[in-house]
């Protein structure tokens, strides 16, 4: 049995999203180390504040500025912080209530351990040193008693200079990617410079590249046929644009090649004749490069060109 | 509206890890089982329904590729959902509902082994004041089990019971990841330690749905969706209270669950505290078999596991062990989103 092949995988991306006209106020307003809250047509203010009640789903935007300060409403102790989490130091993530607020913010507490942790405490909002319109302009919030600020929250305009508008968040994930039976097979012969397919127990179809699967019949393939090396351009297209960091120079030509024993075609770069030349039913080979983990493209064999009953199915 | 029923049910057995599989390759031997039970054919079904996620690949369009397993050629009628595969059933029953359909194959599938679950889930949170904190499932779910302690609803002790429980019952499910004597371990978030938390794993499920007489036709006694209802709440915690579960309880009323009692509840509380919360919302005493698989605290493929409990709870109408189940699937955040089903069986002349 084939080796299970694995690699590192790396999925990231700065998510850049617009902000509506009250997230827009609330994060500028961080930057501004002031904390805003919105006021519903029920009365209540809820921070962080959102566009829409979640109750009446009524369209709100009437800003109103609160306490820096809160009460912790549930709390959960974080003995080993995770990547990019606020801390990294252990800590506790909570809900806090701000004063002046009806509903809770999650963010985390820098506390010396859970024994310093409780629901009710009263604590307040520690700035980040550089803030830029983001949830994170809040560092954390640190223990700080003292007595709720019972005062009404103030009307804001929600203006600031300098608004922010949108915020760039960006995502890493990591995985370990394990291509399966099929697939593993698969790019070990490339590694030697081979080609395999599987075959359909039920239909006898070869399918190239193996995913362990007859999308037509639904049941696993599991015959290893070497297919190719040579193979009959099936379909093709003329490429003019240059793909940005792309070596070769366009126009080239791209083709399906539909590899001899295979029932499907793979496609690959055309190469070793002029672009204007290529042509359905060309025979073709590949054309490996040292290192190279695909044949680099594929060219003419001279031999006579297939006659189109041998590929008509596999265009 | 014609009755539908679930007719067949086939779940991997879930394991930690499945190196050697691709989704397709793991998922394929339980669209077989299911097919084989009711003699139907890939070609034949009416209706096919996925759910699973990209995020735990790590891979766009994963779902297309597990498509194969199907045997999508000639085309057939294909939908997906990017959440737990019991909202696929729930599209597939309105399917069948309509009358578009006689029969659907409805599947689900999770590789949490290929990636950090707990980060990927966070992808899933409002992407302005949570996700970029990276507050991962566990972290979200201590939250609420501590107001559930300052609530007075529950304690540490009691959630470790609700741990040993599901987990000794699992030792007769053969398809459990986690079951028998499992330590309670450390705070992985306090106060949740290792055991009130569900295990990291892969694994598929698929059930097979039919319509009236043709379900009577394909299974002997068929498990009957009298009635199937779900319902979501605000994403954003601070508005909720989150030792309750409002959308549960309103789907469990519109879903009929209320209107006589159940003798199983399948309920998808991958935390021990949650099991707290539903056991409440759902008015289940204890002369309900609560969990009898074992539930999500044994197994947990994540985008299957909701399609399990009402696969579950399904199966044990077949054999005859319930006469009335509840099978209940969640998504999101702290219970956010709540799908609640009644399940039964054929009742007797009178």
């Amino acid at each position: 049995m084939t080796d299970v092949l694995s690699a590192p995988l790396v999925v990231e991306f700065p998510f850049t999203r617009s902000l509506g006209p009250v997230q827009s106020a609330f994060l500028t307003g961080l930057r501004e180390r002031t904390v805003l809250g919105v006021r519903t047509g029920r009365g209540e203010v809820l921070v962080p504040p959102v566009e829409y009640d979640p109750v009446t789903a009524e369209e709100i935007g009437d800003l109103v500025e609160v306490a820096a300060t809160g009460t912790v409403t549930t709390w959960a102790w974080n003995p080993s912080p995770r990547r990019a989490q606020p801390l990294g130091t252990p800590f506790a993530w909570v809900l806090v209530r701000l004063d002046g607020a009806d509903t809770a913010l999650l963010h985390v507490l820098d506390a010396p351990g859970p024994e310093a942790v409780r629901t009710g405490m009263r604590v307040r909002i520690r700035w980040a040193q550089d803030r830029v319109g983001a949830i994170t302009d809040i560092a954390c919030f640190e223990p700080y008693e003292s007595d709720r600020v019972t005062t009404d929250p103030i009307p804001h305009s929600g203006q600031f200079t300098d608004q922010v508008t949108g915020i760039v968040t960006p995502a890493r994930l990591d995985y370990t990617y394990h291509p399966g039976r099929a697939q593993s097979a698969y790019l070990e012969a490339l590694a030697g410079q081979h080609v395999v397919g599987e075959r359909c127990p039920a239909c006898r179809k070869v399918y190239v590249p193996p995913r362990g699967a007859c999308p037509t019949c639904g049941v696993a393939t599991d015959e290893r046929v070497e297919v190719g090396p040579r193979g009959t351009v099936t379909t093709f297209c003329i490429v003019n644009i240059k793909a940005k960091n792309a070596a070769i120079e366009v126009p080239y030509v791209y083709a399906h090649i539909a590899l001899d024993g295979a029932d499907l075609a793979l496609h690959a770069r055309i190469g070793g004749l002029p672009y204007d030349q290529v042509r359905m039913g060309l025979r073709v080979e590949p054309v490996w490069t040292p290192g190279s983990r695909h044949p680099d493209h594929y060219r003419p064999t001279g031999e006579p060109d297939a006659d189109y009953d041998t590929y008509k199915e596999l265009l | 509206m014609r009755d539908v029923a679930i007719v067949a049910f086939a779940q991997t057995e879930h394991r930690r890890r499945t190196d050697e599989l691709s989704e397709v390759e793991m998922l394929m031997p339980v669209l077989h089982q299911v097919l084989d039970a009711t003699g139907l054919e890939a070609s034949s079904i009416g209706f096919t329904c996925s759910g699973s996620t990209d995020y735990l690949a790590g891979r766009a369009f994963s779902f297309t590729m597990a498509l194969d397993g199907v045997g999508a050629h000639p085309p057939i009628s294909e939908s997906h959902v990017e959440t737990d595969g019991a909202w696929a059933l729930y599209e597939a029953w309105v399917k069948i509902r309509t009358g578009e359909a006689d029969t659907a194959l409805v599947y689900a599938y999770g590789k949490s082994s290929s990636g950090e679950v707990r980060d990927v889930l966070t992808r899933q949170l409002d992407p302005y004041y949570l996700a970029p904190l990276w507050p991962d499932s566990v972290a979200l779910a201590a939250l609420q089990a501590q107001a559930l302690i300052d609530a007075g609803a529950t304690d540490e002790p009691a959630l470790a019971r609700i741990a040993s429980r599901s987990r000794t019952a699992a030792t007769a499910n053969p398809h459990a990841q986690l079951s028998g004597s499992v330590p309670a371990g450390g705070y992985l978030v306090q106060p949740l330690r290792t055991g009130d938390c569900p295990p990291i794993g892969d694994g598929a499920a698929a059930v097979i749905l039919a319509a009236g007489d043709t379900a009577r036709a394909l299974c002997a006694r068929p498990a009957w969706i009298r009635g199937i209802d779900h319902r979501i709440e605000a994403h954003s915690l601070g508005v909720r209270d989150l030792t309750d579960s409002p959308s549960t309880r309103l789907a469990a009323e519109r879903a009929g669950a209320f209107e006589r009692p159940v003798d199983t509840a399948e309920l998808h509380a991958p935390f021990t505290s949650q099991e707290v919360i539903l056991r409440k919302v759902l008015g289940l005493g204890d002369d309900v078999d609560v969990n009898p698989s074992g539930g999500a605290l044994a197994a947990n493929p994540v985008m299957a596991t909701g399609l399990v409990r009402l696969g579950e709870a399904a199966a044990r109408i077949h054999r005859g062990e319930s006469d009335r189940a509840l099978a209940h699937a969640t998504s999101g955040p702290c219970l956010q989103q709540n799908l609640v089903a009644v399940l039964e069986g054929e009742r007797p002349h009178v």
